[in-house]
């Protein structure tokens, strides 16, 4: 009995900081995923080298860096989504609303692409907004498809539709959930407690829904738009690895030295 | 009062079986014989297991008034004998007559492969079925689990394999053409399920990195439920899909309309 009682603290303790064993599904985990623990654990070592973190000064932050992500190659036409399974569902929509998997904008640039500094903000302990980010399950979609959000940030996960959807992530470094919400206007208030790109977010009841979040341990992040652009400004002057992560065509990065009332340009391409 | 109360108990059980038909009405060709088979079995080991207590009840409520019986040690022949007889004759009962009535309905459901059946895949994941028909060339196209995605390609069709670009994949409900043997085949994605067609008498197991079938030959038109009959996680309860049986005729304008994956 003593024996199981600290088998059972111990399991409750790792479960809370996030370092019990990865849950079955985690163990999956596509190329996105090891990307981003590889990522935390690069982090993590950079940060250890800077020493204490120093809390964060508004006023250094006048450098930018900003630019777009171009798509090369044909754009891979939209796939309307099957959702054959679920009557309820498909009668949400007229027509089949369209994959947001691949999204190539008439400009030829790339939506739905967090950008990130992956490297060069380890020294710096930024404030956590107590606005939260909102995941909406609407129409038997997730909405939005990508996005990001700062550690310990409060995300908000509703349940906009009259039934029940579940919703299940799978990251690699923070804990998993995987919750019901029956009814509409069902919501839960959750967090990351550490550093993650991306953590896939599913349904396990309709399972063409997939979501993906970035969670990183500063404000300097971006999602592309119907433009491609990114913008990541009030930046420290530095050196900093900027990383551009896409659900299907995975990582690439660029390095860039910014320094003070400074804006410098990049740049990705990811080809089809 | 006791034993008022185990009476009432098992008049209730039996008419709560006779009140309605638990077992659904049978829709396929092979189901008639293993409805006679469960019959078979009930009846047979059904009148033994009444038989029996009715001798050993009769037998109690005989010597229960006389005392305590003088001891009689048994020969060993009659001990023999009657562990014998119960043994031969519920073989020869249970385990003869199911392989006699059996084994023909085994060779229908697991014998060779006929050539006039419609072939289809049924791909079970947590939580749902997936549906593939070869397309026009007859041919299933290779899957490849590092193409698996949700949306753009839920089992993993391999774009460079000629014969998986007409392959029609779908999350909806599995046509069928009435009166035409199908063959479908299974596969998991990631634990173990069973497809289970109540109505068809089917419940075939899928396994991982294995590819089982089921078979079975719908006689009348309609929707049946195809149920997880293996606990498979927390939305186990929700994997469901329909079999939809159809006039050949409609059944073949249906899939017409169906396009190619690639296509």
């Amino acid at each position: 009995m003593v024996f199981l009682g600290l088998w059972f603290l111990a399991g409750c303790e790792g479960g809370e900081e996030g370092g019990g064993n990865p849950p079955p599904g985690a163990g999956t985990t596509t190329a996105a995923a090891r990307t981003g623990e590889g990522a935390a654990a690069e982090s993590k070592e950079s940060a250890a080298a800077a020493g204490p973190q120093k809390a964060w000064d508004p006023a250094l932050g006048t450098a930018t860096v900003r630019g777009a992500v171009k798509f090369s190659g044909a754009a891979p036409p939209r796939r309307p989504i099957d959702m054959g399974s679920e009557a309820k569902c498909k009668e949400f929509h007229q027509e089949p609303p369209l994959s947001e998997t691949i999204i190539v904008n008439s400009n030829g640039t790339l939506k739905n692409v967090f950008v990130w500094v992956r490297k060069g903000l380890e020294g710096w302990k930024f404030p956590v907004p107590t606005t939260p980010v909102f995941l909406n399950q609407k129409n038997c979609t997730y909405m939005p498809h990508v996005q990001g959000v700062q550690v310990k940030q409060p995300l908000i996960i509703r349940n906009s539709d009259p039934f029940l959807h579940n919703v299940h992530s799978l990251p690699v470094r923070n804990r998993p959930i995987n919750f019901g919400q029956a009814k509409q206007g069902m919501e839960s208030t959750q967090q990351f407690t550490r550093a993650e790109v991306m953590v896939k977010f599913k349904c396990d009841v309709h399972g063409w829904m997939g979501a993906h979040i970035g969670a990183v341990d500063h404000p300097y992040f971006a999602i592309t738009g119907d433009d491609g652009a990114f913008e990541l400004k009030n930046l420290p002057p530095g050196v900093y690895t900027i990383e551009a992560w896409h659900e299907t065509y995975k990582t690439q990065t660029v390095d860039v030295k910014v320094g003070a009332n400074e804006t410098k340009e990049i740049g990705f391409t990811f080809k089809g | 009062m006791v034993a008022g109360f185990f009476v009432a108990i098992m008049i209730l059980t039996v008419l709560l079986f006779l009140a309605r038909p638990w077992i659904p009405p049978v829709a396929s060709q092979h189901g008639n014989g293993i409805d006679f088979l469960i019959n078979y079995l009930l009846l047979t080991s059904g009148v033994i297991f009444i038989a029996g207590h009715l001798i050993l009840s009769a037998f109690v409520w005989k010597y229960s008034r006389r005392g305590a019986p003088p001891y009689r040690p048994l020969s060993s022949r009659t001990e023999w004998a009657w562990v014998l007889l119960p043994v031969l004759l519920m073989t020869a009962i249970s385990e003869a007559g199911v392989l006699v009535l059996g084994l023909p309905i085994w060779e229908e459901l697991y014998g060779k492969e006929p050539k006039d059946c419609i072939t289809v895949e049924a791909v079970g994941k947590q939580f749902e079925w997936i549906t593939r028909y070869p397309g026009k060339d007859g041919k299933f196209g290779k899957v490849r689990p590092d193409l698996v995605h949700d949306i753009e390609n839920p089992l993993g069709l391999d774009k460079d394999d000629p014969a998986a670009k007409d392959d029609i994949v779908l999350r909806g409900p599995l046509h069928l053409p009435e009166g035409k043997l199908a063959q479908v085949q299974l596969r998991s994605h990631d634990v173990i399920h069973s497809y289970t067609v109540p109505q068809f008498r089917i419940k075939q197991d899928l396994l991982p990195g294995f590819t089982t079938s089921a078979r079975f030959r719908p006689v009348r038109a309609g929707k049946y439920e195809v149920a997880c009959a293996e606990l498979c996680g927390l939305g186990h309860y929700r994997m469901r899909n329909e079999i939809l049986v159809e006039p050949e005729k409609d059944f073949q304008a249906w899939l017409s309309q169906q396009k190619g994956w690639f296509e």
